[in-house]
């Protein structure tokens, strides 16, 4: 058996295999939501006066707020009291670099497949490795240090790097933005905050790894991106969590602050448990993520492979303030068996010649629903705007959906905006091209799918793309007939 | 809350509504008290606040009524080379002594016929202006047409409106169309005077085994008219229902358009166009039902917005589980010709069934530059070029209408306007 047919078996076989979890001391808040809990977890996180203020201010608007119910899914309500908010690996005190870091929770790392030992790698990407609501550890934290790139876990950024937090926290997504996003700003735990200062160009990929682990916990992270003036950097995110029976939720917040000149590419392989072949457990990811392209000439870029999660609820948005600002977003989102996906993008421009292309591509098998959801909005004084969006769905099996509500408001005359999307299966001449040339009918589906998805792949990192790869593939197992 | 979601404001409709169709019309009503008028942020009607403008410019609703019309008002408002058959309405009642009969097809009021379905195809649970027709319309139209008949000559929905500030007028049309036949009709409206009044219109059409419709609708009204319709089909087995729709004018114009395919090889075909200037507000939302496997849809709808118009398109495919190989198409193209005016397109797609081709596609630009430039550098000065470019983008979907001299009636209109307004 050749090699590559060997990897072909390998993924065939598998089916989520991230779902272990591991036992260890945590330090945890107990279940239910009130201001004492947020009290708590701030006391905890020694956080200063004005953060918990903030946090407070954005629980109480919370309380006033119901739950959206226009997404394109159906899941039980979450009973946010019965939720842990605060759930911390037990450690004796804060770690000054990896070797002071528990073995075991490094071995967690180490099993799903991220080195968080810098000597084992020459170069590379800067990962924080965050665990249920802590960051566990941030590495090649000195080699950016040297050139002026802040790159830590939220709760350090918030005691080192006060000013900073103080003035981004919340300009991209104000904590009054959405249900989810106010839920996020009065109990989030920790995430990342990463500063690239006035030219400089990250050398590396960073990197973020998020895990949950604890049981009957929510995970909420919260992640501040700032790219000074002609700044670059490439982030990613990873995820994944245990196989449980119950869902989990995941509220997450990402800001993006790109100033004149600056980019910033941001991509997801979204991972997370996506519950059995039964529909049962799997996580609820009901994230917020939005970018300002702030000044003029700069970008933000999305890109994001979202295969995991039982019900997932996520638009990734760019507001092109600046002039000549672009915005990008490229999305592969498969779901099968029980998923839900309601996933999309806004694009919402208000400067002058701004740009912005959206493609999509949804893949639908098994019981799912599929649904791309996207705005694009040309503001009145946003002379000259260009706006192309795709969106593609491909559906395998009877049972599954695929939908589109694409939202086009346009209000300047000079605008260019186009959109176009199709839905199809995949063609039975092109399976059985390959039945022909000896391809089974299953690794058929995995390259033609691959092939389908890759205008998004392509845009992913080296890394990123082949674990991608192995993860449409994956994904999809046992989707045909 | 908005005043008018109280009952009060409805009374008068509901307490002056006839005798007749008692059970329909209770349903109606019940659907509309538990309905109310869309709220502000109503999905369905999130771009076109109609509770709003209801409420601004009507205080309280009554019934419109009938009013005296000639023969020779009939005839001046037939546009050249009409010939068919003609059926008159005043504020949307039917009125036989100036209407013609037609042979081989039933007419008659609606009154006359307490067997009609009405409500059974366009429900009133799912729209609250259908509900309000259905719980309060004076009288409509029944129209059959037998197995087989074909009708050659086009049928002319002629309505007459003149009326007062909140009076309502509430057309009700419904029409049956038998196995095998073919029939095309036509519907235009006039306003007599400038007030603003409110329309609401709901047509129901039933469309036979292999029967083929054409319903072809011109909306020319007085800048004050609030217009909401409720235009909704039901096809089978083979048949074939197109639909084209062109709006000039009005204050705020809602049209709901939906077609269900409930029979294998039936194919629905969708088209407008919509031509605005001033501060005109034209909402199209359509919807096509594939409920059963092998049919088809086309929709192409095209939008010239100019001054402070709006325009706004939502259209909605929806493919069931059982329906495989379907083929539905759907395009929505529009030009923005001024900095004031503005577009909200949503071209959904709802699909549950996997061997199916869907697509769908919208564009809002401007005109060619380059093309402009063509036609100026040979002599042809700019407000006619962009008139020419202009009715060439429309006329994708203007010769999709089949009847000949409605086709120029509505091409003159449409070049009038372009040669002087824009």
């Amino acid at each position: 058996m050749s090699k590559d047919n060997q990897i072909l078996e390998e993924l065939t076989s598998k089916e989520y295999e991230h779902g272990w979890s591991v036992d260890y001391e945590a330090d945890e808040a107990p279940a239910g939501l009130n201001e004492d809990i947020i009290r708590w977890i701030s006391a905890k996180k020694e956080e200063p006066e004005w953060l918990l203020d903030w946090r407070l201010k954005a629980f109480r608007t919370w309380q006033n707020m119901s739950e959206p119910e226009w997404a394109n899914v159906h899941y039980p309500k979450v009973d946010f009291q019965a939720l842990k908010y605060y759930s911390a690996p037990k450690q004796a005190k804060k770690p000054k670099n990896l070797d002071e870091v528990d073995p075991e929770l490094i071995a967690i790392y180490e099993r799903l497949g991220i080195s968080l030992n810098e000597q084992k790698r020459l170069q590379g990407i800067a990962v924080d490795a965050v665990l249920d609501s802590v960051s566990v550890a941030t590495t090649f934290k000195d080699t950016l240090g040297k050139l002026g790139i802040i790159f830590c876990s939220f709760s350090e950024a918030v005691k080192e790097h006060p000013e900073l937090v103080k003035k981004y926290l919340g300009s991209v997504v104000p904590m009054t933005d959405n249900y989810y996003a106010a839920l996020n700003s009065a109990v989030f735990s920790d995430g990342s905050f990463c500063y690239i200062p006035k030219g400089v160009r990250c050398p590396m990929e960073l990197s973020t790894y998020f895990r949950i682990n604890a049981a009957n916990t929510g995970q909420f992270e919260r992640t501040l991106i700032v790219a000074d003036e002609s700044s670059y950097v490439s982030y990613l995110e990873g995820c994944t969590a245990p196989q449980r029976d119950e869902n989990q939720l995941h509220a997450a917040v990402v800001e993006i602050y790109a100033a004149s000149h600056a980019e910033v590419k941001y991509s997801t392989v979204q991972n997370w448990f996506p519950g059995d072949k039964e529909g049962k457990g799997g996580i609820f990811n009901f994230v917020t993520k939005r970018g300002i392209c702030a000044g003029d000439h700069s970008k933000i870029s999305w890109t994001q492979v979202e295969t995991g999660s039982a019900v997932t609820w996520k638009y990734p948005s760019c507001i092109l303030k600046g002039d000549y600002s672009i915005g990008e977003f490229y999305s592969v989102a498969v779901t099968n068996n029980y998923q839900q996906a309601d996933t999309g993008t806004k694009m919402i421009h208000i400067g002058k010649n701004t740009k912005s292309r959206i493609v999509s591509k949804g893949i639908s098998a098994g019981k799912s629903q599929n649904s791309y959801r996207g705005q694009v909005q040309v503001m009145k004084r946003a002379d000259n705007a260009r706006n192309f969006s795709q969106c593609d769905s491909l559906l395998m099996g009877d049972r599954c959906g695929a939908h589109t509500f694409p939202y086009i408001d346009i209000n300047n005359p000079t605008a260019k905006v186009e959109h176009e999307a199709t839905t199809s299966k995949i063609g039975e001449d092109q399976i059985f091209y390959c039945n022909q040339r000896g391809i089974a009918t299953e690794d058929a589906v995995a390259l033609i799918v691959n092939g389908y998805a890759k205008e998004v792949l392509n845009q992913l990192p080296m890394e990123f793309a082949v674990e991608a790869q192995k993860l449409l593939a994956l994904t999809l197992e046992g989707s045909v007939g | 809350m908005s005043t008018l979601t109280q009952q009060d404001t409805f009374q008068g409709l509901f307490a002056a509504a006839p005798e007749n169709f008692l059970s329909i019309r209770t349903l109606g009503k019940e659907s509309f008290l538990s309905q109310g008028l869309p709220a502000v942020k109503a999905e369905e009607y999130k771009f076109t606040n109609l509770s709003k403008k209801l409420e601004n410019a009507i205080k309280s609703f009554s019934p419109a009524l009938s009013f005296e019309i000639t023969d020779s008002q009939v005839k001046s408002a037939l546009f050249d080379g009409f010939e068919g058959d003609v059926l008159v309405f005043v504020n949307g009642l039917f009125l036989p002594e100036l209407s013609s009969s037609i042979e081989g097809i039933e007419v008659a009021k609606l009154s006359e016929k307490p067997e009609a379905a009405l409500g059974s195809i366009a429900k009133a649970s799912k729209d609250p202006f259908a509900a309000l027709n259905q719980a309060s319309f004076a009288d409509g139209i029944f129209i059959s047409v037998p197995k087989k008949a074909n009708i050659e000559k086009p049928i002319l929905l002629l309505s007459f409106n003149k009326e007062n500030v909140g009076q309502v007028i509430q057309p009700r049309i419904w029409i049956e169309v038998g196995d095998f036949a073919e029939v095309t009709f036509l519907d235009q409206s006039i306003s007599l005077n400038d007030s603003s009044y409110f329309i609401n219109k709901v047509v129901e059409i039933k469309g036979g085994v292999n029967s083929q419709i054409n319903y072809y609708r011109l909306q020319n009204e007085s800048k004050n008219t609030i217009e909401v319709s409720n235009i909704e089909t039901d096809i089978q087995k083979d048949a074939k229902f197109t639909s084209v729709n062109i709006s000039l004018s009005g204050d705020m114009v809602r049209n709901n358009l939906s077609l269900n395919l409930l029979g294998s090889n039936s194919e629905g075909n969708m088209f407008g166009v919509y031509l605005l200037n001033g501060k005109t507000h034209v909402d199209n939302h359509t919807n096509v039902d594939h409920t059963i496997p092998h049919a088809e849809s086309n929709e192409l709808y095209k939008g010239i917005l100019a001054d402070q118009s709006r325009g706004v398109f939502n259209g909605k495919i929806f493919v069931r589980q059982d329906a495989q190989k379907t083929n539905a198409f759907q395009q929505n193209n529009n030009i923005l010709l001024s900095e004031d005016a503005i577009v909200n397109t949503k071209p959904q797609l709802e699909i549950w069934a996997d061997d199916v081709k869907c697509s769908h596609g919208c564009t809002v630009g401007q005109l060619d530059e380059e093309a402009l430039f063509y036609l100026q550098a040979r002599g042809i000065d700019k407000t006619s070029a962009k008139g020419l470019l202009l009715y060439a983008f429309a006329g994708e979907v203007l010769e999709k209408i089949e009847e000949e001299s409605f086709r120029n009636h509505v091409v003159n209109l449409i070049q009038e306007r372009l040669g002087s307004k824009f």
